[in-house]
């Protein structure tokens, strides 16, 4: 009873924090922005440039306006779902995120299975034998796999996989030499759709000859967080007394394992799978950008390279709101599923 | 230098291993052989960050921007060891100076880091009430956030530079330590003795230096190696992006960013080093981490508590 009331209180705190958080990020950028050394304008025309041309381009960003002004005007837009358009071509941001988000989205999402069957895998594989060769081996691999810099994993499967072997592209997203799939932007299901539609199947072999170097090599630096948990959890559940219990009723250690301890230390990996949304985004940037992947990541990497602000801006407040958002969802789930989580 | 890594590597494992199939009744388990191990990988890099520029500057060693003589993209020779970058320049000895660079800017970060984080989580625990509710609510959407969505912004805002960058980084740890400080305060705060020494009239800040730091300030030092770890590779991955230090300054992931484009036409030399020396680093860091962690919450339960 008091349980259930203490997780009411929790669960409603949550979501009454979220948009106070998302808030807060909307701020927190546009005072960056606006307060950090140097005027956006000289980044923009150079120090050297008409003063006309200056106060018509301060005139079009609004910043010749009030702070506070400029501040309501944004969070205005902001509600509306309008991010501004960017600076070099006119485009609004909002459409150029809707283009490319699917991409890192396919990406990472692809990758975020890849990691958590591999990393699964290697985690359970030591169980046998705790504190045995395979179990110090996964122990190795968890702190190899984070102490890996992204983009040089990446580099070396590039040069290795692309460059000697020959198997697969060094990048990009699908071959130059065919028409990309129509439909919503995730091209392994639009061109699986056209496949089973027309019987043609090039255009799916050619997504995932692109796809799996980038996201194995992201799941690759991902799995060693679904391992680590696994494991520990695994250690944990497996000196716990109802283990025990099990065992001296006479069942098999593989019965104790798959039927009694595995599905409680599985439960917790669903809270990593929220932890690890941010890294993964941290992780994608640099993937994306090594492989050529045209995904968010690259286009905020063309805005700073072309100091295009309300571009920047608006890849920021989006993926950030993204991160928010899943990470509360992904404690909100947790908090109904796992009765053992206490809420005082 | 990669046949070493890979001789140390196995060395841990194998030595892991012996440990483990004969429990040793020593407090000095897997933990500690962790930590000795970064200890001296840590120790290395030190070694060489400072030894470096005097081997430059009494000429035994080229300088690491300068490469006009050299032959271009030229494979690893006994003239170059890990051959020469697009401009000539020697991997290297950009390489072992980037060691210098990664923990010059790292430690300025992380000190930057502390030095707000740690009184702010105090007072903040100590305090409470709205500013405590406010700091909490702010510092867990920053820590919420990707840590390097959150560099790459500050960098691009700041610009390049030594202090830049440190500065960048530093707002990703600041909320790591307010975090930790301000729960251990707000635990701390009630115990028996401050509420002594409140009633016999020490003031806050008395109470604060005197009882409450000391309390804290026991679970800095595992976040500072781990953080060090995971700010290596923020840096890296600023530089890759073409944020943080100026591109002169011989920095890993700048260096790493320029050999991407070679990457297509089969020049591996100057995309291994640099990163393999930033993954030995990291990866030193982070068993010093950990060795530190199971052996300070230790007990001598060392060999079964990890990270």
């Amino acid at each position: 009873m008091s349980r259930h009331r203490a997780l009411l209180r929790y669960l409603a705190t949550r979501v009454a924090l979220a948009p106070l958080m998302l808030w807060l990020i909307a701020s927190l950028v546009f005072l960056l922005l606006r307060l950090a050394p140097g005027d956006p304008i000289d980044a923009l025309l150079g120090t050297r440039a008409p003063a006309a041309a200056r106060e018509a381009l301060r005139a079009q960003l609004g910043l010749n306006r009030p702070l506070f002004e400029q501040y309501g005007h944004y969070l205005w837009q902001l509600l509306s779902g309008d991010l501004g358009s960017s600076l070099t071509n006119q485009e609004p941001v909002m459409g150029v995120i809707r283009d490319s988000l699917p991409a890192s989205l396919e990406l990472g999402s692809v990758a975020l299975i890849l990691a958590a069957l591999l990393g699964l895998a290697v985690g359970f594989s030591g169980i046998a034998r705790p504190e045995g060769r395979l179990d110090l081996a996964g122990r190795l691999y968890g702190i190899g796999t984070y102490a890996l810099p992204p983009f040089w994993a990446a580099m070396a499967m590039q040069l290795l996989f692309a460059v000697w072997l020959g198997w697969l592209p060094v990048g990009g997203r699908f071959p130059a030499t065919l028409l990309p799939p129509q439909g919503s932007g995730f091209y392994l299901l639009d061109s699986l759709l056209e496949g089973l539609r027309s019987g043609q199947w090039q255009q799916l072999g050619g997504t995932l000859r692109h796809l799996i170097l980038p996201a194995g090599t992201l799941a690759l630096l991902l799995s060693g967080i679904f391992a680590n948990a696994l494991r520990l959890n695994l250690h944990r559940t497996l000196d716990s007394d109802y283990v025990e219990a099990a065992r001296s009723r006479g069942l098999s250690e593989t019965r104790v394992v798959l039927r009694h301890a595995l599905p409680n230390a599985l439960l917790p990996v669903l809270t990593i799978t929220g932890i690890t949304v941010a890294s993964l985004i941290g992780g994608a940037l640099l993937i994306e950008i090594t492989y050529s992947w045209p995904g968010i990541a690259s286009r905020l990497q063309e805005a700073i390279g072309q100091r295009d602000y309300p571009l920047v801006q608006g890849i920021v407040v989006v993926i950030s709101s993204l991160v928010v958002l899943v990470t509360v969802s992904v404690d909100l789930l947790v908090a109904l599923i796992d009765p053992r989580i206490s809420y005082d | 230098m990669e046949a070493w890594v890979s001789v140390e590597l196995e060395d841990l494992a194998a030595q892991a291993i012996a440990l483990s199939t004969s429990p040793p009744k020593t407090p000095l388990s897997l933990a500690g052989r962790m930590a000795r191990w970064g200890v001296a990988i840590v120790v290395v890099y030190a070694l060489i960050a400072l030894l470096t520029p005097l081997l430059v500057a009494a000429g035994l060693l080229p300088d690491p921007s300068l490469g006009l003589q050299n032959p271009i993209y030229g494979p690893p020779s006994l003239a170059h060891w890990c051959g020469t970058d697009r401009l000539g320049r020697d991997v290297c000895v950009r390489t072992l100076a980037g060691s210098g660079v990664a923990l010059q800017v790292v430690v300025v970060a992380l000190v930057i880091a502390l030095v707000i984080g740690v009184p702010l989580g105090m007072l903040s625990g100590y305090l409470g009430g709205w500013l405590d509710r406010g700091l909490v609510l702010l510092m867990d959407t920053l820590y919420t956030l990707p840590v390097l969505l959150l560099s790459v912004v500050l960098a691009f805002l700041l610009g390049r530079g030594l202090p830049n960058a440190a500065a960048a980084l530093c707002v990703v740890y600041v909320p790591q330590y307010f975090r930790v400080v301000r729960n251990q305060t707000a635990q701390v705060k009630s115990e028996l003795y401050i509420e002594a020494a409140r009633s016999l009239g020490a003031g806050p800040l008395w109470i604060l230096r005197r009882y409450l730091l000391r309390n804290v300030i026991t679970s800095v030092p595992v976040l500072l190696t781990l953080n060090a770890a995971d700010a290596v590779l923020v840096l890296g991955g600023l530089g890759f992006l073409g944020l943080g230090l100026p591109e002169t300054v011989p920095e890993w992931g700048g260096d790493l960013q320029q050999a991407l484009t070679a990457v297509p036409t089969g020049i591996w030399w100057t995309a291994l080093y640099p990163g393999l020396a930033m993954f030995i680093l990291v990866l030193g860091l982070s068993c010093l981490g950990e060795g530190l962690e199971s052996w300070l919450s230790g007990s001598g339960q060392g060999q079964h508590s990890d990270a």
